[in-house]
């Protein structure tokens, strides 16, 4: 028997960093005392949940509950603080812990000097507190609490250049569109919490209402409704269309939270609410289709407007919009396990890109300081030739760059190429769904590359005066860059498929969790379809070399070609049937296409369609706030009148009745 | 006559109104006091006021699980009314801790003012211990003829002056269906005691549908959901918020508050039980637009007071919610929150007092850019208490309104729930822009008047905890306000 | 049943008319020489100084209020005496509490100086 007991110091840790962090910070003020206290936190708490982990992996009983204090007790239902321990919360907060402590480590170079440095760390210690919450909780109240808490946190570190009015605009942003996220989430739990009640069950526990979600009809109306509704609350945090939206501009915020929160850890919590509630989900058909097809749409269509960003995170941010679309798809096809071993490899390579990303940044943004420009450095097309200037940047940064395009033997390749098999086998799954996932595949590794082509290799195009200031940023940097990178390259081992020769342990460390409900209503992949597999795995490599054949092809053999390509366009007609430019025409075409096809999606949709909706439903409310306000006019006798009227109309509703 | 002589000398039973008695006597030894004092030094009388409202409390206790009546059914102190009791205390307690300076600040320093906020509390416990409908309509002329006063206290702001005539007219005007109500239920019943009614409700099945009975029972609510500022009866409190002291605004929004929900529940539910079918749809709908009236009103404002009115407007949509389920988990769940408020919204308060300068033009929005910076412990108790009103766990507010909306879900009212969730998803909008203001603005001036007083910083440390303690460990108050109710 | 209120029809008419015939008779047969003073609204008072839409002192106010106050004292005194004996020493000492806070009140007022013209 083993004791599970101090589970909760895995969450208090990063709590009382940010409460020293947060009361004494200022009054500390040395920089390397706060920065250690904050990065302390959060390793002991990644040391707790090493030991955790491994106790976990060595135990039979897998699913373990320990019960802090009762937090509300209504009739029979009692609702605790409770952590619930099982395979899938246990490789939560191995990954946040984890990846947490290597960002709060880089956050320490990162943010050196920053204005509000003890803020930083202690609302970083607080995301990581909350986030521990939200994955740890026995009960949908306590994972609520983590949910509200990461949404919170994440508002404020975006926030975090407060002067600056865009980053003010995309906190508030982020807070909003993820408010209505939240209230789906809400009505799902309040649906799910009735229908339940009218069985005679009142509860929030997951365990409970995984033993009794059979009470209610499979694929009913109120499963349906209820899962939709927790896939809104899923689709706001996760970044998923329609929803998507404030992810991008969510970059305003410092590079490291970008890594931390915006691409490792808090937008993946829609997906691990989704395995949370595998048993719900999967009695509910429909909706697996709706979460199928928003993932593999949020996926093409993220990845096509990445094409043509030529901001180096906005470009990360798209990509990641796109990834947790693959995790999406996984999830509605019913690959769980696939879904959460993507979760974890992107953790891996998507923070290393950001932090990679933010080296660079960093070093660019030094070099202009010191040439005294203004030029912004975030922008590619002043980047170009770091790889000698920033080796440690660079390897990692590439060797990350191939895990997300797919290529075989690396992380990425493993845990992405489930999800397109099991897209294309499952019993919920479809053709459609892995071609879609395919295609977008394709674009992931050509926009990767390109991205990696702009700012690492060709000739550098940064201005004169700042080029000489470009160095390698410092060992608290890359230190984080080389753990990350080694684990982007070695991270998918563990779920190395069977076809492969593999053992895939991953999914059997998961089972326990996932196998009831796929059992039970039979989602498995179809043995017919079998064949497939190694031709399916090969079309996947095939596409991720075309891609990034296409980008070498254009940035780097031929760096003036998107250029020319652009140019050409306006004589396309009569070069069409030239038949020396056809290959040239086909690819600029196509990617001109795609381009266009993106910044139309970007400027054309995003914008009027999106904002259009938000800002409507803002007015509507705003309208009749005006009309109110307007009845309000402090005129005693009209406020008398307002009485009377109301009296009036009570009554003869009484009297019609 | 000689059975009513009889009957009042049977039923003596000091123990039933000790709380009330005690406050009262408090009350006139400080205004006695105050007249011996030379004028301004009103420390002294602050400080007695809460020596009184300690001692109260400990005689209140007296009451818990030991239920004394008295007076010919008139009182009755039971768990119900101590639980009350304690809200009302605490709401008083917070806001003398606030007053002192505040008052020096403003130029009022007015030793009156702490006896009528003792007998505005001895009125509201009235109200909660009333078992009589008379007994009830006694109580909330002392609550409000103190609160007129003090509304209208600063006797050179003309804001304030609005703010006391508004408050008297109308509250005489509501008042009036008051009495007018109550007197139709006597000409039903033939008595004003609550339990009699219900019994003789009971025995004639035949007059509850009789148009008598419903018209009183209407007319008497609108007294009541005035006080609660209710939609469509709620068109004073902004003005009535905006125009009185702080402190008393602070006071208004809780007190009063919750005296009258005290009162309308004992009626309701002891009184008027045959008639729950025709009040649940009532306060249904009435819940509904208090909500929807109260947030999107406040969404505009850019006067804190003002915006935290509205917030109360919705508040009270929030807790009627709780009446209109009916059952132990919702009822228990005014109860509850109702305390909650009392801690979270006064809390606010408090720091508006501290955050105000003399004459208070700046507590805007605007005012209060950087603010969370300049002043780090009252914008982190800012915050904590406008997360609590938006309900985020785990605070107060949170757990307030969960008990409520599942008492709610409870009873199969699982739209009004839905209804208030989402009222409570666009109260953020307004809530978070103070937070938006204090944190992400640039500060326009260094904040080096706000003083950290003792009295108000004391209130803001104990809302803060038990903002924190109600949010994290509702159980234990949770078990007491389900103790309480009948 | 309506009989019983012949009578008193009978009286108002009588009294109406004897009101309005007179009023009508001395206007018909009087003798009229108007001149300044009779045409003044008091014929035979004060001579009219200034207007009458004057602000009167709020001391007036504060008096009036506090003798309402006191004598509704008076009106809850009647009640008590007309049952003094079959309340007994309870009774008096209740009504002995109520004098003491009105006493209480009267005190403040005096102190305060309400009572004090100047």
């Amino acid at each position: 028997m083993h004791d599970y007991s101090l589970i909760w110091l895995i969450p208090f840790f990063p709590l009382v960093g940010f409460i020293v962090n947060g009361l004494l910070g200022k009054k500390i003020g040395n920089e390397k005392v706060i920065g250690a206290i904050g990065t302390l936190a959060i390793a002991a708490s990644f040391v707790v949940s090493c030991k955790m982990f491994f106790q976990l992996l060595g135990d039979v009983e897998k699913t373990h509950e320990v019960i802090l204090f009762s937090w509300m007790s209504v009739g029979q239902l009692q609702i605790d603080w409770g952590f619930l321990l099982d395979p899938l919360s246990a490789l939560m907060i191995m990954v946040v812990t984890g990846v947490g402590s290597l960002i709060h480590l880089y956050s320490n170079g990162y943010m050196h000097g920053e204005e509000g440095f003890y803020r930083y760390f202690a609302y970083l210690n607080l995301f990581c507190f909350s986030m521990l919450m939200l994955v740890l909780g026995n009960n949908a109240l306590v994972m609520f609490v983590g949910w509200e808490g990461v949404g919170l946190c994440s508002y404020l570190l975006i926030g975090y250049y407060f002067e600056k009015k865009s980053a003010g605009d995309a906190a508030k942003k982020a807070f909003v569109v993820n408010r209505v996220g939240d209230f789906g989430f809400l009505i799902g739990l309040f649906t799910l919490f009735w229908a339940l009640g009218e069985h005679g069950v009142w509860t929030f526990q997951f365990t409970k209402i995984a033993e009794n979600a059979h009470l209610l009809p499979a694929g009913g109306v109120v499963v349906t409704v209820a899962t939709l509704c927790f896939f809104l609350g899923a689709t706001g945090k996760s970044a998923q269309i329609p929803l998507y939206t404030w992810l991008p501009d969510a970059m305003e915020g410092p590079t490291p939270v970008s890594a931390l929160i915006h691409a490792a850890t808090m937008v993946t919590a829609g997906v691990y609410m989704i395995g949370r509630m595998n048993g719900l989900f999967s009695m509910a058909p429909d909706t697996m289709m709706v979460i199928a097809i928003v993932g593999a749409a949020t996926a093409i269509f993220a990845a096509s407007i990445g094409l043509a960003q030529n901001d180096i995170k906005r470009v990360l941010a798209y990509s990641t919009v796109s990834q947790l679309g693959y995790m999406f798809l996984a999830m509605g096809v019913g690959a769980f396990s696939a879904g959460i071993f993507h979760l974890m490899t992107h953790a891996f390579f998507k923070a290393c890109l950001f932090l990679g990303s933010g080296s660079v940044i960093h070093a660019m943004h030094h070099a202009y300081h010191k040439a005294h420009l203004h030029d912004d450095p975030q922008d590619m097309r002043n980047m170009g030739g770091l790889a000698k200037k920033m080796p440690i940047t660079f390897i990692t940064f590439f060797i990350s760059t191939l895990a997300i395009s797919g290529i075989p033997g690396l992380s990425g390749f493993f845990s992405k190429d489930e999800i397109l098999w099991w897209a294309f086998s499952s019993t919920r799954g479809g053709w459609i769904l892995w071609l879609i996932g395919f295609i977008a595949a394709g674009m992931t590794a050509f926009y990767m590359f390109r991205l990696v082509f702009m700012t690492f290799f060709g000739k550098q195009k940064t201005d004169a005066r700042a080029k000489d200031h470009v160095h390698e940023s410092p060992l608290v940097i890359t230190i984080p860059l080389m753990v990350l990178g080694l684990l982007a390259l070695v991270g998918g081992w563990v779920g190395i498929p069977a076809a492969l020769g593999g053992a895939n342990r991953f999914e059997h460390f998961l089972a326990p969790v996932f196998e009831h409900a796929q059992e039970t209503y039979g989602i498995h992949s179809q043995h017919s379809l079998h064949a497939f597999e190694f031709p399916l795995m090969g079309c996947s490599i095939g596409i991720a070399l075309v891609g990034i054949f296409l980008a070498w092809i254009m940035y780097v053999k031929n760096p003036e070609l998107p250029g020319r390509l652009v140019a050409r366009f306006r004589w396309l007609h009569t070069a069409i049937f030239n038949k020396w430019f056809v290959d040239e025409l086909y690819d600029g075409l196509f990617v001109n296409a795609t381009k266009r096809l993106g910044r139309y999606f970007w400027k054309g949709f995003d914008v009027p369609v999106i904002d259009g909706i938000v800002n409507g439903v803002g007015w509507l409310v705003q309208g009749s706030s005006r009309v109110l306000r307007f009845i309000q006019n402090g005129q005693i006798h009209s406020y008398a009148m307002t009485m009377v009227l109301g009296m009036v109309v009570i009554v003869a509703v009484y009297v019609f009745k | 006559m000689e059975n009513l002589v009889q009957l009042a000398m049977q039923n003596v039973n000091f123990a039933a109104i000790m709380p009330s008695l005690v406050l009262c006597c408090f009350g006139m030894a400080i205004l006695l006091i105050n007249v011996f004092m030379p004028r301004g030094k009103t420390t002294s009388a602050s400080l007695i006021s809460i020596i009184a409202l300690l001692v109260t409390a400990v005689v209140s206790l007296q009451g818990w699980n030991n239920p004394q009546f008295g007076f010919a059914g008139h009182v009755a102190l039971d768990n119900f009314a101590t639980f009350f009791n304690m809200t009302f205390l605490l709401a008083a307690g917070l806001t003398i801790l606030m007053s002192d300076d505040y008052l020096r600040r403003e130029g009022y320093p007015i030793g009156e003012y702490y006896p009528l906020i003792l007998f505005s509390t001895a009125g509201a416990m009235w109200m909660a211990s009333g078992t009589d409908l008379m007994t009830i309509f006694l109580g909330l002329e002392v609550l409000s003829i103190s609160l007129y006063i003090l509304a209208g206290m600063f006797r050179h702001q003309l804001q304030s002056n609005e703010a006391g005539l508004k408050y008297f007219l109308l509250g005489a005007f509501s008042t009036g269906f008051l009495l007018y109500g109550i007197a139709l239920l006597y000409g039903v019943a033939g008595t004003t005691n609550v339990a009699d009614i219900g019994l003789y409700l009971s025995a004639h099945p035949a007059m509850i549908g009789n148009p008598m009975t419903v018209a009183g029972m209407l007319l008497m609510s609108i007294g009541f959901l005035f006080k609660i500022a209710a939609a469509p009866f709620h068109m004073w409190t902004p003005d009535v918020y905006q125009g009185a002291p702080t402190p008393v605004t602070a006071f208004m929004s809780a007190g009063p508050k919750a005296a009258a929900f005290a009162a309308l529940m004992r009626i309701f539910i002891l009184g008027l039980a045959g008639l729950q079918s025709e009040w649940t749809s009532l306060l249904w709908g009435l819940a509904i637009l208090t909500m929807i009236i109260g947030n999107v009103t406040a969404i505009y404002q850019t006067n804190l007071k003002r915006m935290l009115a509205y917030s109360s407007i919705a508040h009270a949509g929030y807790a009627l919610v709780g009446l209109v389920a009916a059952n132990a988990v919702g009822v228990s769940g005014i109860l509850f929150y109702m305390l909650a408020y009392t801690f979270m919204n006064l809390g606010a308060f408090a720091v508006l007092v501290l955050a105000g300068k003399k004459g208070e033009e700046n507590l805007t929005l605007e005012g209060f850019s950087g603010f969370g910076f300049k002043r780090p412990f009252l914008g982190v108790a800012m915050t904590i208490f406008l997360l609590s009103l938006m309900g985020i766990p785990p605070t107060a507010g949170f757990a307030g309104k969960f008990y409520i909306f599942a008492g709610a879900i409870k009873s199969g009212y699982i739209w009004l729930a839905i209804i208030g969730v989402l009222n409570s998803a666009v109260s953020l909008y307004y809530y978070l822009r103070v937070i938006v203001y204090m944190y992400f603005k640039d500060p326009q001036e260094d904040y080096s008047w706000v003083s950290m007083h003792t009295g108000a910083v004391v209130s803001i440390v104990i809302a803060i905890v038990g903002v924190l303690y109600l949010g994290i460990i509702p159980g234990k108050i949770m078990e007491m306000a389900k103790l309480a109710i009948f | 049943m309506l009989d019983s209120y012949l009578p008193i029809i009978v009286l108002i008419v009588i009294a109406l008319a004897f009101a309005v015939g007179t009023i009508v008779m001395s206007h018909l047969i009087g003798h009229r020489k108007p001149s300044a003073v009779k045409l003044a609204p008091y014929e035979c008072g004060m001579p009219l100084v200034g207007s009458a839409r004057e602000r009167l002192s709020i001391k007036f106010y504060i008096i009036a209020m506090l003798f309402i106050v006191f004598d509704i004292e008076a009106v809850f005194l009647y009640p008590w005496a007309v049952v003094f004996k079959r309340l007994g020493m309870f009774g008096f000492a209740e009504m002995g509490v109520f004098i003491f806070i009105l006493l209480v009140g009267y005190v403040y007022v005096w102190k305060k100086g309400a009572l004090e013209w100047e």
